[in-house]
């Protein structure tokens, strides 16, 4: 195991060392350069929301976090130790530490709810069916799915999908949990009740949770901290309150959802118009 | 002409590439089943797939084989006053030949096929990434029960093959073509040896891991959308059945050093 680098950021208010620690992460697919030196830091028991547009590489980060892509270039430290490099054998114990929450859920479609979310414990060595049911109702209470055990994935809806895969993420209670898009194609009801559901996981279990999305209404609601990655890179670093308040056109637009085809002359040039645009 | 060579280089490399991916997947196979525990819950589930399932199939191959092989070779053989010895070249063709190479096509179509598009189809929708992320290895969880139960079952499945092909043959040549009984027997166990049935069983092990490697490897690295899975299950089972009838070629010249076929 190594030691954390020397030079860390340091995340506002985290005495500690970071959980999570991106120090100049690069990759590229194809022609294409996806990230070009991504640095961030998560403290623990933060929530770190990471917005930015469609296609901009917010679910590559993520999968990197839990050695699911390979880096180009760059190192990933969770919990002290640098992860880049290791073998998938070696990534195992990285990942029973964090949980990751997939775009779609995926859930293995040929298992119903309770063997999805007893996937984990099984493949922990719990042989006891008593204690496996237990634990398996306590993540169907937390999810507010009771009583679901046996529905098939194909059975269920888009939000259902991604609360159990949700639980399958965290019934080994692991310290950090990754979400890739929680709220994506889900109608605004669902998509606050998930919403809900991670701020409440973040307090019954004091995880790190890093939330990639680009729905603004869930990044306010949840976010400690909010990185805007664009162009391969963190561009913004900031609370909600400090995401709102900047005057940066880039950023603005992103907030108020306007296109250069939409956004008008004078507030393309004026950051002031655009701000008052943004409180209105 | 240059471009040629570039496009001749170009498949050699990808040719290699593609057969060094299959002997890392199989070292990785093969230190897992050392390794890592066994579910065997997973196993008895591929038992099922593969050596319960695929019975039908192996049965008709087996039967129709055998019977038309008997009638085709008892047509020429009686022209020469030889058709008690339809016995002993439809046990000893079944064993060496006929029993493990169709049996193993009808396994790569049924079963390689499945293997390949039910993996990919999980390649696709995240759950290999889902279960790497659960700290699951893929090869632990999909190649390794797979791999086991083919080799239990296709040995047995090639065993039912040439049992159900000889049988097949006896009742075409003894009960439609009025051969002789005792002297179709007769000529069939002086002629046929264990040195057969060795040769029969061992083809269906090497067979059994061309098919499981080939098949899950497909699968393991199918490209994005349906159009990915459609392909990778096309070229697992266009791979294998190649394989299978290019690696029966060596095998037989390889084995037949060992136990030579005929009478000794």
């Amino acid at each position: 195991m190594s030691a954390l680098p020397n030079e860390t950021k340091g995340t506002p208010g985290a005495a500690a060392a970071p959980m999570i620690s991106v120090r100049g992460l690069t990759k590229a697919i194809g022609p294409q350069e996806i990230l070009r030196g991504v640095d961030l830091d998560v403290a623990k028991g933060e929530t770190l929301v990471i917005i930015g547009r469609s296609g901009g590489g917010k679910s590559v980060l993520l999968k990197h976090l839990v050695g699911l892509m390979q880096p180009d270039a760059g190192e990933i430290w969770i919990e002290g130790e640098n992860i880049i490099g290791l073998s998938e054998r070696k990534l195992a114990a990285i990942r029973r530490k964090v949980g990751i929450l997939f775009q779609g859920g995926a859930l293995f479609d040929s298992m119903t709810v309770e063997e999805n979310i007893a996937f984990p414990l099984r493949e922990a060595g719990e042989r006891d069916p008593r204690v496996i049911r237990q634990k398996v109702d306590e993540m169907l209470e937390v999810i507010e799915l009771e009583g679901q055990h046996d529905k098939m994935p194909v059975n269920l809806s888009g939000g259902m999908k991604k609360r159990v895969g949700l639980a399958r993420s965290i019934i080994r209670r692991p310290s950090c949990v990754l979400y890739d898009e929680p709220t994506a194609g889900l109608d605004p009801v669902v998509s606050d009740s998930i919403n809900h559901l991670i701020r409440r996981l973040q307090k019954r279990f004091h995880v790190t949770s890093i939330v990639v999305t680009h729905d603004m209404k869930s990044a306010f609601h949840i976010a400690d901290h909010i990185d805007y990655l664009h162009e391969g890179r963190i561009y913004f670093h900031g609370t909600s309150a400090e995401l709102q308040r900047s005057p940066d056109p880039l950023l603005q637009d992103f907030l108020l959802g306007r296109s250069e085809a939409s956004a008008p002359p004078e507030e393309r040039t004026n950051p002031e118009a655009v701000v008052a645009s943004a409180r209105a | 002409m240059s471009r040629l060579f570039i496009a001749i280089g170009a498949a050699v490399i990808r040719m290699i590439t593609y057969l060094g991916e299959l002997v890392v997947l199989a070292g990785e196979t093969f230190a897992s089943i050392v390794l890592q525990k066994i579910r065997w819950r997973l196993f008895m589930n591929q038992i099922v797939e593969i050596g319960l399932r695929s019975q039908l199939v192996v049965v008709i191959t087996g039967a129709f084989t055998g019977a038309v092989f008997a009638a085709q070779t008892f047509f020429q053989f009686n022209k020469l006053g030889m058709g008690s010895a339809v016995g002993a070249v439809v046990s000893v063709s079944i064993m060496r030949e006929l029993g493990p190479v169709l049996t193993a096509l009808m396994v790569t179509g049924r079963v390689g096929a499945s293997m390949s598009a039910e993996i990919g189809t999980m390649k696709v929708t995240e759950q290999i990434d889902a279960l790497r992320a659960l700290a699951v290895h893929p090869t632990d969880y999909l190649v390794v029960p797979r791999v086991l139960a083919m080799m239990i079952s296709m040995p047995l499945l090639v065993a039912e093959c040439i049992g159900v092909g000889i049988a097949a043959g006896y009742f075409v040549s003894v009960g439609l073509l009025e051969v002789n009984g005792p002297y179709y027997v007769a000529n069939m166990v002086r002629w046929t040896g264990m040195r057969d049935i060795i040769m029969g069983l061992s083809k269906a092990a090497c067979f059994a891991l061309l098919i499981v490697f080939i098949s899950c490897h497909k699968g393991l690295t199918s490209r994005e959308g349906a159009v990915g899975v459609g392909q990778a299950t096309t070229e697992a089972v266009v791979n294998a059945s190649l394989a299978v009838l290019i690696f029966n070629f060596f095998l037989t010249m390889m084995l037949n050093i060992i136990f030579p076929a005929g009478y000794q």
